[in-house]
């Protein structure tokens, strides 16, 4: 808390802090608050038979009965399943760079630099990678594996991992960044006195760097469980188009598809408050961290 | 102290080999997708169907060229940098004001704005996008670059706050109270102190947050339907469809707009870095 001098109160001084909040406030409820409480109007909205709108749960009900609802909701949280795969490579590759490498900061800013392209760029450039002729089938032929290749995106088998790569390969470089800025400001005495006292590489990471790092870890994860629900629209979008089928449908790309290619404005709010709903666990989790961190910092 | 970690790095070299190989297999990886990209850019559809994967050679420039003239790509272009910009500059300026009264006032709901700027960094903006659309159609500015100026700028917001309010109340305390004694106002002492000290996370912010605003799809996508008022992202979409067959020209258009930000991250890739672990916890 920067210092304030107390009792000159004024009623100018007591409104002084709400001016400053003023622009940043109107932008908040125009852009977030507004749109909040309107699609939960709008999805409790429904038609009669008179042709008078009143308030029920049929948005509800269909939404539940759908099972491209249930499979979308379910691709999220398949999605989330690359969350551990991304924090454990993330976590190597920063814990590699950290001991003994020569260059590190080159292959800090290459292993980086795919956090700072387009996700539609991304997108465009998988689409060939992981095509019939793509350079992963390419690879797989040439290692006599030809029988393993296919079209990764086209497949409902394979279509969900190939799309958890690609959000991996974009994500890690965010990861190890992060983690990195950590290590670097580890005490490195704890890390030498296991080295003395005989801790092999595992051992020493496992029960002295892992346990000092579990709080960028905690936020780490929040973060990308966030991106795993909230931001992967790009990806599908640029990638699959929700397909084959509904394979790779996730809860963003449906309700854009019901707010503007169905036009049922009904439905993608009644979608849009249980994608809200989800997150709402997320938010409480976002609340604790984000808070203790600044309390540690003031 | 970084110097000083990396010397003692540098001793150990042969028993490093195996992380240098993992870290050269982990590089190759992230660099390989982006290699394609420029490679296909300089490659004739010809040289591609035979030779996906090796150096354009024969190199032509006729791919760059044709994107800047068939497409509307120099259009997108303008239109992505006035978004970015316009949306900066209110963000930012916005936030900035927001910040300072919670890091300097105490005053009742402050603690409540503060965690409603947290929770709102959760919110997907998928759930907000209908009724926004409905929103500008009545107020007229669909199609038009106000609004997703607008958004964005709203959108920026909660994490500018947060970054900026944590950065503020690590500032010493003593100068705001010598100046607040020496007869500034708060609004002087807001313009003429705390901004300049401030001034590397302003520019982490707003390099940080203009990767967001120069990538994002789904808004550009639902606002700006007019071809002529697209940004790059929606507008490179609409640009594979329209050269599906021609996967070199994709490429290039790809390019094109990668550019800026890989110009941005050449010259400044230690401000994302700090900009994006200041948000992180200690």
């Amino acid at each position: 808390m920067l210092g304030k001098k107390p009792s000159t109160g004024t009623i100018s001084r007591k409104i002084e802090p709400y001016l400053y909040l003023a622009p940043a406030t109107i932008l908040i409820v125009l852009v977030f608050l507004y749109p909040i409480v309107d699609i939960l109007r709008t999805s409790l909205l429904q038609n009669t038979a008179s042709g008078i709108k009143t308030f029920g749960v049929t948005n509800y009900r269909l939404v539940f009965d759908d099972p491209v609802f249930w499979q979308a909701l379910g691709n999220n949280g398949k999605l989330l399943f690359s969350v551990p795969i991304l924090t454990a490579l993330s976590l190597l590759v920063a814990i590699l760079l950290f001991e003994h490498v020569r260059g590190w900061l080159v292959y800090r800013g290459i292993i980086f630099m795919p956090y700072i392209l387009a996700v539609p760029v991304v997108g465009m450039t998988f689409v060939y990678l992981l095509g019939l002729n793509g350079i992963v089938n390419t690879l797989l032929r040439g290692a006599g594996l030809g029988f393993l290749a296919q079209d990764w995106l086209g497949s409902v088998k394979w279509v969900l991992p190939s799309l958890s790569l690609v959000i991996i390969y974009r994500e890690m470089g965010f990861g190890v960044v992060l983690f990195l800025a950590r290590l670097m400001s580890l005490e490195q005495e704890t890390l030498e006195a296991a080295a003395i006292d005989g801790a092999n590489w595992w051992q020493k990471h496992v029960y002295v760097t892992l346990p000092q790092l579990s709080g960028v870890i905690e936020f780490f994860v929040v973060v990308e469980l966030i991106t795993m629900l909230s931001w992967v629209f790009a990806y599908v979008f640029t990638m699959t188009g929700g397909g084959p089928g509904f394979a790779s449908t996730v809860m963003e790309f449906y309700i854009w598809k019901h707010a503007f290619a169905f036009r049922s404005p009904g439905i993608a709010s009644a979608l849009a408050v249980v994608l809200l709903a989800v997150t709402a666990l997320l938010i409480v989790l976002q609340l604790r961290l984000r808070r203790r961190s600044l309390e540690e910092a003031a | 102290m970084k110097t000083s970690l990396v010397s003692q790095r540098g001793k150990n070299w042969l028993a490093s080999i195996p992380n240098q190989i993992i870290l050269i297999f982990f590089s190759l990886l992230a660099v390989f997708p982006v290699y394609y990209m420029f490679v296909t850019a300089f490659k004739t559809r010809q040289t591609w169907l035979h030779n996906q994967f090796g150096l354009p050679i024969p190199f032509t420039l006729q791919n760059i060229a044709d994107a800047f003239t068939k497409g509307e790509i120099p259009l997108w272009f303008g239109n992505s940098v006035i978004v970015t910009i316009a949306s900066l500059v209110v963000s930012t300026a916005v936030s900035a004001l927001a910040a300072y009264a919670i890091a300097r006032f105490r005053f009742p709901g402050r603690a409540f704005y503060f965690n409603t700027m947290i929770a709102l960094m959760v919110i997907p903006p998928a759930v907000l996008i209908l009724p926004l659309f409905v929103l500008m159609v009545n107020i007229g500015l669909i199609n038009k670059l106000p609004s997703v100026i607008i958004i964005y700028s709203g959108l920026l917001i909660p994490f500018s706050v947060y970054l900026l309010v944590s950065f503020f109340r690590s500032l010493p305390p003593e100068l705001f109270d010598a100046a607040a004694i020496d007869g500034c106002s708060n609004l002087d002492i807001f313009w003429r102190i705390t901004l300049p000290l401030s001034t590397p996370a302003l520019v982490t912010l707003v390099v940080v947050n203009a990767l967001f605003v120069w990538n994002e799809l789904l808004i550009a996508l639902v606002f700006l339907q007019d071809e002529a008022a697209k940004t790059l992202m929606p507008g490179l979409t609409l640009f594979k469809g329209h050269f599906t067959v021609n996967e070199p020209l994709i490429m290039a258009g790809a390019l094109i707009a990668t550019v800026p930000m890989i110009l941005l991250y050449l010259f400044g890739q230690n401000l994302f870095v700090e900009g994006l672990v200041a948000g992180a916890v200690k």
